[in-house]
Parts: structure tokens; sequence; C-alpha cells
């Protein structure tokens, strides 16, 4: 991708990026928060994403029923995601309508009414959302798996929070976590499209500057300790099939082995894509793939890992051959990261990797959707020019560094291993 | 003053919607179309398209066949085997894939714009010499099982085929394109052959190339890769015949063990995309529940009601009849309800029909939107090939505003009265003992 964009820091500290693209009729415009679910405490797990929810239910000046159609009404496409470590609000739009989502973004950001009534309508959908992701045993296997691997750090429950605090959060909690979080100073917005970068900043100025900066809290500190040997849990349900996830300690995104895990992440599941618009690339040459699904222990596997601030995981994930047990599935798995971690690799595996992460971002950078987020999606875990930089980094990547890290982190010590196991039946 | 300067931008760009001017289409001797628009902005092409291989083809007890075939073709070929083939395009970041469908089956695949060749050549072999390695073809049959149980626990997936069913009894749509446990079990690797011998050729096969390469580059690329592809063995596709017409509603619900939430598929077929009233069709469904947080749909389950993450509707009309459905995911004891809030949208769709200020709403949705549905090079491909599969034109886009601007209000209406029979539906869930 091409490096040229701008950086500027306003006054009451929302710092903005901004990307020249002309090679469409288009404008992507994201503001992104320093908060996510690592932020919150125990009875108040999913506010974040409540809090998400909430930012679509309308202000004074954009009441919600006027809210959901203004941005369809032009042709725009909208969303917002919720993570770890952050928020992000997001509008695709033509360019000559995109003066409406830096308008509804500057209002949103502090005038928000969070209305008693639009919470307990909102409580139920969150809910149900949950209940859908419940409907997944890989979901509640996932679920499990993290839970066990993080019993001091916040990266413990999922993003949507636990339905005991679904059911208990009031509109005053989600009005002081919007109130408390959403900041200029606690924001990037991230524009990349068809404008002039001199009129663009002026116009965020303009909606943007007036809005004061506060003091938010220090983000949540809690470290895990190191694990002291590897944790199994076992979980069981309907269905015919077996899950095994295997779960391993994880650097955080700007630590500097990431770029080698990154390479041997290629090498052993196949290159994970970290763009959220633009596809991926098969695994079928992947170690892995060869070791588990031609060797038939697994029907399916992934293995990948998340960008984040703090240390997370990496994690690998098997649909178990009907043939096989969990144990079977594992001790291949255990042999192919054994392997990489005793003999070193090759230098063409290494190529190949790299040719991958470029292909990736060729295909990231067709999007200017997808350009506009990895300015301000790089900032919340590291930085922008983590992201430059990313390919460069890979390059310096070698067989050796591969080794130490695989052998570093691939420690069955360090991880937790769960297995879901189906008890047959299948209707009520 | 921004606006203004935007403004210009826009209109500068109007003529940059693909059209005939800068689609290049030829039909190669042996009958392969190929269509192809370059994007020099973009380093990787995109390799997309379609043939006349489907589960039309399939006889009830090897359901799934289609797909099996689609699913075999990378796995090994005469001249060299799986690891081989997706090792060439794995180390080059390239992908190709495939996929079957009722009427027609499909590809996709990109690269970077130098590995063009790479892609083709792989697709033309594949295509052409598969070998259906035995290994392979066991190999594939357990992960289709697995699959299949899978599915059965699915809420959503069991949802849709009840709906299917419902609506297409008697029809080839009725049959899931995946199949059943029984059927993949029954298929042999001689099934197979036979289903590639037969369906697969250069006839009604049709390729888009879109990216940073010159078109006539890429139509000489395709040309050297498939053009002399040929089967005097094709047969002729059946033609797929109308959707049988529900009388009264049908109601089934699908229990599944230890679920929490129950999906709904609830409505009817719908029209084919080359039916004239198609666009004011599609304008409807976008006030029914598309536009906003998910048009009237969304705003009575989801936001009104709370009842709901997801309450949509939607229409898919292909070369045969679609369907025009609702989905929405609730609580069990939520269902009825749900069931019962859509239900009185649909009457008032037909009754009243959508507001002036609904449809233009909509239109600028539809209009607004066309440019963003068409950064990527994906976009593009898939945007040629519907005007080639519907014979909609190349100057599809190019007059999509006028098509677009053009259907009233009574259109829509007419529409809605054709097609929506809210005491005539199919109602399908799946999900905890109802």
């Amino acid at each position: 991708m091409k490096k040229e964009f701008t950086k500027v820091k306003l006054s009451n500290g929302l710092t903005v990026f901004l990307k020249e693209i002309h090679s469409a009729p288009i404008i992507s415009s994201w503001v992104w928060y320093r908060v996510g679910s690592k932020d919150e405490h125990t009875g108040k797990t999913g506010i974040s994403h409540w809090t998400e929810h909430m930012q679509f239910k309308g202000t004074t000046k954009f009441p919600a029923q006027i809210l959901d159609k203004s941005i369809s009404r032009e042709g725009g496409s909208w969303n917002a995601f919720t993570s770890t470590d952050w928020t992000t609000y997001f509008e695709t739009m033509p360019a000559d309508k995109i003066d409406l989502a830096l308008r509804l973004e500057a209002d949103r950001m502090v005038n928000s009414h969070f209305d008693a009534k639009e919470v307990a309508s909102e409580r139920t959908v969150i809910i149900s959302e949950r209940e859908g992701h419940e409907n997944e045993p890989l979901f509640r296997l996932a679920e499990a798996v993290q839970h066990a691997a993080f019993r001091i750090h916040p990266y413990h429950h999922e993003v949507i929070g636990d339905l005991a605090d679904l059911h208990t959060i009031t509109r005053d909690d989600l009005f002081q976590h919007y109130k408390t979080f959403y900041a200029p100073n606690n924001a990037v917005m991230a524009v990349a499209g068809d404008f002039k970068t001199k009129d663009m900043l002026a116009r965020i100025k303009k909606l943007f500057g007036p809005i004061r900066s506060k003091a938010t809290p220090p983000r949540l500190k809690r470290s895990e300790p190191a694990q002291a040997g590897q944790l199994t849990l076992s979980m069981s349900g309907p269905g015919e099939t077996t899950y095994l996830q295997a779960a391993y300690r994880f650097p955080a995104a700007s630590h500097p082995d990431f770029y080698a895990l990154s390479v041997l992440d290629s090498l052993l599941a196949g290159p994970s894509n970290l763009n959220i618009f633009g596809g991926g690339i098969s695994n079928r040459t992947s170690r892995l793939y060869r070791a588990l699904i031609d060797k038939e222990f697994a029907v399916g596997f992934s293995g990948g890992s998340s960008a984040t601030i703090d240390p997370f995981m990496y994690t690998f994930t098997l649909t178990v051959h009907q043939k096989r047990t969990p144990q079977e599935a594992l001790a291949a798995l255990d042999a192919e990261i054994l392997r990489v971690q005793d003999e070193l690799v090759s230098k063409d595996e290494i190529a190949i990797a790299i040719k991958q992460a470029k292909a990736l971002f060729a295909y990231g950078s067709e999007s200017i959707t997808n350009q506009a987020f990895w300015m301000g999606y790089s900032e919340m875990f590291a930085s922008y020019e983590w992201f430059l930089t990313y390919l460069q980094k890979l390059s310096k990547v070698t067989p050796k560094d591969i080794q130490r890290v695989a052998r570093e982190y691939f420690r069955p010590s360090s991880r937790v291993v769960g297995t879901y196991l189906p008890t047959g039946g299948e209707e009520a | 003053m921004m606006a203004t300067r935007l403004q210009q931008s826009r209109n500068v760009r109007q003529n940059s919607l693909p059209g005939p001017d800068d689609i290049h289409r030829v039909v190669l001797p042996n009958g392969i179309t190929v269509l192809s628009r370059p994007n020099f902005n973009s380093p990787s092409v995109m390799v997309s398209g379609y043939f006349a291989s489907g589960s039309l083809f399939e006889t009830d007890d090897k359901l799934g066949l289609a797909d099996f075939v689609c699913t075999s073709l990378m796995r090994g070929t005469a001249k060299r085997d799986m690891q081989s083939i997706y090792g060439a395009l794995e180390s080059a970041g390239a992908t190709l894939g495939f996929d079957s469908g009722t009427y027609n089956s499909n590809f996709g695949g990109r690269a970077l714009a130098e590995d063009l060749s790479l892609v083709l050549g792989v697709l033309a072999e594949t295509l052409q010499f598969p070998a259906f390695p035995i290994e392979h073809v066991e190999r594939l049959r357990a992960q289709f099982l697995a699959g299949l149980a899978i599915r059965a626990q699915d809420t959503a997936d069991m949802a849709d085929i009840i709906f299917d069913q419902i609506v297409f009894e008697g029809h080839p749509y009725s049959r899931p394109d995946d199949g059943w446990p029984e059927t993949i079990a029954a298929i042999t690797r001689d099934d197979m052959i036979n289903f590639h011998r037969r369906t697969f050729g250069p006839k009604n096969f049709v390729i888009a190339v879109v990216g940073g390469i010159d078109p006539q580059r890429a139509v000489e690329k395709v040309q050297a890769a498939l053009g002399s592809w040929k089967n005097p063995n094709q047969v002729t596709r059946p033609e797929i015949p109308d959707a049988p017409v529900l009388k009264k509603t049908v109601r089934r619900h699908h229990a599944i063990e230890g679920k929490t939430q129950t999906d709904i598929v609830l409505g009817m077929s719908g029209p084919r995309r080359k039916e004239p009233d198609y666009l004011a069709a599609s304008l409807g469904n976008s006030v029914l529940g598309q536009f906003g947080m998910m048009g009237r749909i969304g705003d009575v389950v989801r936001e009104k009601a709370g009842l709901a993450y997801h309450a949509s509707s939607s229409l898919s009309g292909g070369i045969g009849p679609g369907t025009w459905d609702v989905t929405a995911g609730v609580s069990a004891a939520n269902t009825k309800r749900a069931i019962d809030l859509i239900i009185k949208e649909l009457e008032k769709f037909v009754k009243k029909g959508v507001t002036a200020k609904e449809l233009a709403d909509c239109k600028a949705n539809f209009l607004g939107r066309l440019p963003i549905s068409l950064e990527s090079n994906g976009g593009v491909a898939g945007a040629i090939l519907n005007m080639e599969r519907f014979n909609l034109g190349l100057d599809h886009l190019r007059n999509y505003a006028q098509k677009i601007n053009a259907v009233k209000r009574e259109d829509v209406q007419a529409a809605a009265k054709k097609y929506v029979h809210p005491s005539a539906l199919a109602v399908a869930s799946s999900g905890p003992e109802a």
C-alpha cells in the first residue's frame, strides 16, 4: 500500500489520519475509541458492546428514526464493531455525501441520549444476539477456553458479555461508560478516499474541534500471571461432532516476536488474514493441513491470533475426524509443532509466507474502506507505522527466529486444551 | 465549499461505471464467453465465472453429486497431485476455488496481476482433467458427512432447508445442494467421472477477468488456457420449472436439542431475475426489510419489540424462481409473537404498498451504493457476470439510474400483490422444542 497520508492531532487530542485515494468516488470514515471489553469490570461485562449498540439510538440532531435512515438514503454502508481493545464506527459513502457521516460521528461522540426505553429494548436484542452465539458449540467451547486462559486479565470474558451482566446492567451504567470513554482525546479518526486533504481536515476541525477533551481513566492493567502447566477442560452437548481447541499464550502485537510468529502461523496453518474487507488465501499446503487433514486426524482446522494490546492467545481449532479421538488429533498437532521446534524451516518457506502476506496486502488495498480501516485499527494496538513496516519486518525473519519463537510460545505447559464432546443426540 | 468540490469530483466519474466501452466481451470459437475490464489502480486480478453444471443434473438418490465433483476438481489431475496444484497457487499468494449451485456452478480466484496465467492454467487443468483420486474422494466424503452432521445442528441451516421444502415441494429447488448423509454415502467415483463428462464443457461457460491487466491481453490468456477445450458429450441443461403455488400457510418446526434460540424463515417464492417487475419487487423488499436498520421488519421486530438481533427480508431471484423471505433469530418463547408481527407487516405491505418517501429513500440507496459495491475487482466481476447471466446488457449499470427512477409506487404495490401472499406462507423454524 502507498504510504502517503497525513496525521494530525487536534488541540482537543483527537488524532486524525487522512489518505487521499482517487480511484473511485467513495470516502470511508472511521472513528475508533480506545475502549473495549478489556476495560470492563466484573458485573459490567459486555457494557462496551452494548454502548456501541446504544450509539445507534439517536441524538437530538439525529433521532434514531432519522439516524438509521439518513446513511442508507445516501447509499452509504455503515456499521460498528466492538473488540477486546477498541470500539469503532464507520461509514463508507459516495464522496459527495460524506459530510453527513462526519456530522453524525461528531454529534454522537458526545450527544447520544441513551433513552431508558431504548436501553430496555436493546437489552433483549443483545441477549438474543448472545443466544444466537450460544446455539453454536464452537462459541461455547471458545468461551470456556478463553475463560480458562485468563483468570486475572480482563480478556477472560467474551466481548458480548456474560448473560448475568446483560440482565443487570442499567441505563445509568451505560451512560456513565459512554461519558467516561467517548472523548476526542480517547479517539482516532481515519478517513480515506476521494477528497482533498486540506478541505477534509478543515471540515473535521470545524466539526470535531469544539468537542472538549476530558480525563479518561487509565486502562485496566491486570497482567495474567505465568501459567504453571497445561490446563484442560471438556464440555459436551448434542450433535455428532467433536471439536478441539488448543490455545497458546501469544505476545502483544507490538512485541518484536509478533513478526516471526506471523511467519510461523503462515507455515503451520496458512496465512491469517487481518483485513476485514478482502478475502484470504487457502491453506492446503500448510504443514498442519497436510498433517491433520491429509492424514485424516481432522476434517477441518484453523489457526490464528488477534493483534491485541496485551498478550492474548493463538488458537488452533480442530473439527476432529469421526474415526479419531481428540487425543489422537492433539498428538498429531503436537508432532508438527515439535517438528518446527526441532528442525529449522527453509528460507523458501519463509519467502512463500512473505509473498502470501504481500498478496493479502494487495487484495486489501482494493478497498478504500479497508485502507481507512487499517489507519485506525493499527493505532488501536500499536501504530500505523506498525502496518506500514509490516512487510519489511516480515522480510527480516530468519529460520532461527522461527525456531526460537516456536520453542518459546508453543509450549504445552502454557496452553489451554478444550474439547467439545458430542452426546450423539440430534433431535429433541 | 467542500461539498461543491466533491460533487464535481463525482460527476466527472459518472461514466466510470462499467459499460460497453470498457467491458471487453469476446466469445471464443469453442463457445466460452470472456468478459474483461481493466483496473490499473489494482496490483491484482480477479478471475471468476460460471458454467452449466449443477444439482439440476442430480438424481434424488445422489444429491450432493455436483458439490462433490466441484470440490474434488483440485484434488488432483491427470498431470499433478493436489499438493502440487495448491503449492503453485499458495506459494504465489493466489487462490482458486469452485462451488456448485443448482443451475450453474461457479469458480473464483485471484492473484497478483503478474500471476494471472498461473491461475488460468490451474483453472483450465482442473476443469478439463480432474483425476478424482480415490483416496481424496473418500477423504472428502468424510468431510462432507461431518459437514452434514454440523448442518443438522445448525438452526439457521435447518430452517432454510425446511423453508425450501415447503415453498418448492416437488421442484428441484426443494433439494439441498449439499445432499443428505445417505446420498453422499451412495455417490461413487464412477458417478463423479460420469457427471463431469456429461456436464462440464465450454458450452455456456462464462469467465470474467478484472484488475490490473489489459483486457485484450486477458482475453488472449484465457484463449491460451481454455480455447482448446471441447466436450462433445456435454448435455443440454434442463430448464427450471416455475415454483408451485402455495394455497395456504404451512407451518413446520424442526426441534434441535440444546439450543437457546429459534431461527425463523418465513415467506414464499419470488420472481426470476429476468421478470420486468424484479426491480419493483427489489425496491419493495428494501422498504420491507432492508433499508436503514433492516426496514419495516427490523423496526417492528428488533427496534420496537426488542425480540431479535437480526430480522430482515431478502429477495433472491436467479435464472429460476427465487424466494422472497423474512428471517429472524428469536428466543423460543418469542417465536409466535415474532411470526405474528412479521405476518402483520406483510399484510400491511400488500394492502398499502410503500409511501412515496420510502420509495424515494430506497431509490437513493440503490443508486448511492452502486459505486461502493464496485470498489473491488470482485465487485466489478460480479456485476459484469450478472449482466451476462441475466442478459441485462453491458449498458445495464449505465442505465441503472433510469431503470430505478422509472419504478413507481403502483409498480411496487403490484409486485407486492403478485408475489406476497400473507395467507399462503411457508413458515419454517428450527430451535428448541416448540
